[in-house]
Order: structure tokens, then sequence, then C-alpha cells
């Protein structure tokens, strides 16, 4: 099979609808039994008692908040190599998902930091640089939107989405490499998780959930980028003219 | 190379130059970018002069004592090297234990003495149902028993 064939915004636009009923529903399923799980089967913290609880969302949301940020910055520095039209929309629709997992990260660490730490907010490494990052989103959002033309609105979003990829590492990183009133990953792929079995099952689940559901809306969202682009006479939108842009 | 490898090697380079250059001025900001500082540093001096800083540790055990206001608490911040005695007028956070982490902020008076505006909770990574907080705690009591008595169980 050509998979090739479906870097064509036209030729994808169908295979994307017919796949996000599947996404969207395993999405819903896995947030389902995962919530459930974590709040209504998991046990209490025993420091911190429920308050625990919001780590279902907040973990779940922090991590996708930087995975979509490395995704889009890939499929912004694939567009960039290959001059690809699909691949630039593909940044374009991650973006708003993106920030939002960026957002409810930081406001469920504001809620939880109340009761646990005793402040809304600090200015320590992990916190701000999660800050900066939701600033990334916008920035790479609002760069496209204030350049008229559509090749190179993609392209300096582009730029910025890739140059922002070093807050990714900080972020990861930063409650390793300074002090920082964030705690330390319960999570990570080189030592045993250090957190009951069962609340892991319910924040992977959670996460995975949270995966799907971005590729459902992703996929939702790139449909109405390639409507919104290719529904333009060719002549009047530079990218729609594959030869013109080859021949730089 | 065709123009679309140069393309391709040119936002590699480009990146790669760039996370250099991010871990430079990282390692170069390296101190001002920790939260707090640890009570070996503050014993060594190596702390803003006549400024507020955050001090950072753990709350020593049994150090914790309250004055008869009920509001003013002394209390000793570790880093298991150096101690910094500290004293705090206000309510604490919640999870505020001996044994655990906290961050205070304020300034450190003439006697040694760290003064407190803030006290917050550092909370560790861990996350156990209550049972098994206590069954850890219960080994570990027993094992710092057996070291110096036997114990006989009946039954």
């Amino acid at each position: 099979m050509n998979w090739s064939k479906y870097s064509a915004p036209l030729a994808f636009y169908p295979l994307a609808g017919k796949m996000i009923p599947w996404f969207s529903v395993v999405a819903a399923l896995a947030i389902a039994v995962g919530l459930y799980i974590g709040l209504l089967v998991a046990p209490t913290d025993a420091t911190q008692h429920d308050s625990y609880r919001i780590i279902f969302v907040h973990v779940p949301a922090a991590w996708m908040s930087m995975f979509l940020y490395v995704v889009m910055a890939i499929w912004a520095g694939i567009g960039m190599g290959l001059n690809a039209r699909l691949s630039f929309m593909m940044a374009q629709a991650i973006a708003p998902t993106g920030a939002m997992f960026t957002f409810i990260a930081l406001v469920t660490g504001c809620m939880w930091g109340k009761p646990t730490w005793g402040t809304y907010w600090v200015w320590d490494a992990r916190l701000t640089s999660e800050l900066i990052l939701l600033f990334q989103y916008a920035g790479v959002m609002l760069l496209r939107t204030s350049i008229d033309d559509l090749r190179r609105a993609d392209r300096a979003s582009g730029v910025l989405a890739l140059v922002g990829v070093v807050n990714i590492p900080i972020i990861y990183f930063s409650v390793q490499w300074w002090n920082t009133l964030h705690q330390g990953a319960s999570v990570s792929m080189t030592a045993a998780p250090k957190m009951a079995a069962i609340m892991l099952t319910a924040m992977l689940l959670m996460t995975f959930g949270f995966w799907m559901y971005s590729i459902a809306v992703i996929l939702a969202r790139v449909r109405c980028v390639i409507l919104e682009r290719e529904s333009q006479p060719a002549w009047s939108n530079p990218s729609a003219a594959p030869e013109v842009a080859e021949a730089r | 190379m065709t123009s679309r490898q140069k393309r391709f090697a040119f936002i590699g380079l480009g990146l790669v130059v760039l996370g250099v250059a991010t871990a430079l001025v990282l390692n170069a900001l390296k101190s001002n970018l920790s939260l707090f500082i640890t009570p070996t540093e503050v014993v060594n001096g190596e702390i803003p002069k006549g400024k507020s800083f955050r001090l950072g540790g753990m709350v020593e055990d049994g150090s914790l004592k309250r004055e008869n206001d009920g509001l003013t608490v002394h209390f000793v911040v570790t880093d298991t090297a150096k101690r910094v005695p500290v004293t705090y007028k206000g309510i604490l956070p919640d999870l505020f234990k001996e044994g655990k982490g906290a961050v205070a902020q304020g300034q450190l008076a003439a006697d040694g003495t760290f003064v407190a505006s803030e006290v917050l909770a550092k909370h560790d990574e861990n996350y156990m149902p209550p049972e098994a907080a206590a069954a850890m705690a219960k080994a570990k009591a027993s094992r710092a028993q057996s070291s110096n008595t036997l114990v006989i169980q009946t039954q």
C-alpha cells in the first residue's frame, strides 16, 4: 500500500474522517475507566489524603503538553524539509490542544499546590518552565495568524516551534537539575515507579485516554484546516502550487 | 546533496547549535535557577547578604517546638550534613511534618537563626495507601529495635 499518497490533503481528508470515531471511542473508554479507578477504586494517599487524586488529571495533562509540543515541532520540521503542506496543517492543528493541556496542567497544579505546599504558585524551575510552554504555544499560534501569506506563516511559526523545543528537556529535568518545590518524577523510564500499582494503572489509563483524545481532536481540526485552506482558488494560495515552491 | 537533504541538514544543525547554546546558558545560570538554598550553603556563608532568601531541606525529627502563643514555632532544617534553626510565626501547611521536606522564605538573623516569613511543605514523589505507609513505618521501627533487643513474639 502506498502511504505517501495520504500526504496530499485531499486524500488525507476522508482517511482522517474514518479514523476519528475509533480514536474517540477508545479515548472515552480509557478516560471513563481511568477516572473510575482513580477516583473510586484507588486508595487514598498516606500523607496527602484525597487531594492527591488530582494527579490523575494533572500528570497526564502535563505529559501530553510536552509530548504534543514535540510532535508539533516534528511536523513543522518535516514540513520545512519536504515543503509538505499537510505537515504544516498538522502542526497548526496540534497547537490549540497542546495549549489546552498545558493550561489544564497549570490550573490543576495550582489547585493541588494550595492544600499540599501551602501556596498556589511559586516561581520554581518546573512551574516557570511549564508556564513558558503555555506562552510558546500562544506565540506559535499568534505568529501564524499574524502573517497573511500562508506559506510564510507556516515557515515562521514552524521555526518558532522548533526553537522552542529546547524548553521541553528543561521542563522534564528541571526537578533534577535544580532545587525545586515541585517533587521529582514518580514515574520514569529508568527507575521503578514510586507509587502504588493501582494508582499507576489509573494514571497510565488516563494518559492513554488523553493521547487518544488528542489524536481524535487533532484529526478533526486538521480536516477543518484542510477545508479552510484548500477551498481557496489555487491562484490566491501560493502553497497550493507546489511546482512554484520547488522552483525557488 | 539534494536541496531536500540540505534543508533537513540545515534544520538539524540549527537545532544542535541551539541545544548547545541553551546548555551553556543553563550551566551559567545554574545557581540562580534553584528555588532554595541548602543548610550546608547557609553554614558556609554562600548566601545573599542582607537579603531575603529561601532555605530548603528536611525538618529534623524531634526539633519542632511550639511556643505558648500557639503561632510561633521553632524547628531545625537539615540536609543531614548541616543544621539551621528556624523561627516562624504563622500557620504551617498541612503537610508540614518532622522528617519531611520544607522550604522557608526569610532572612538570617545575627545569631544564626533563620527568621521565616513563609513556610511551604515540599512533598516527595512517593504515593502509597495509608496501610502501606503504616506497614513501612512498622518495619522500619522493628528493624531499629531488633538491632539491640531480641523480640519474642507469642503466637
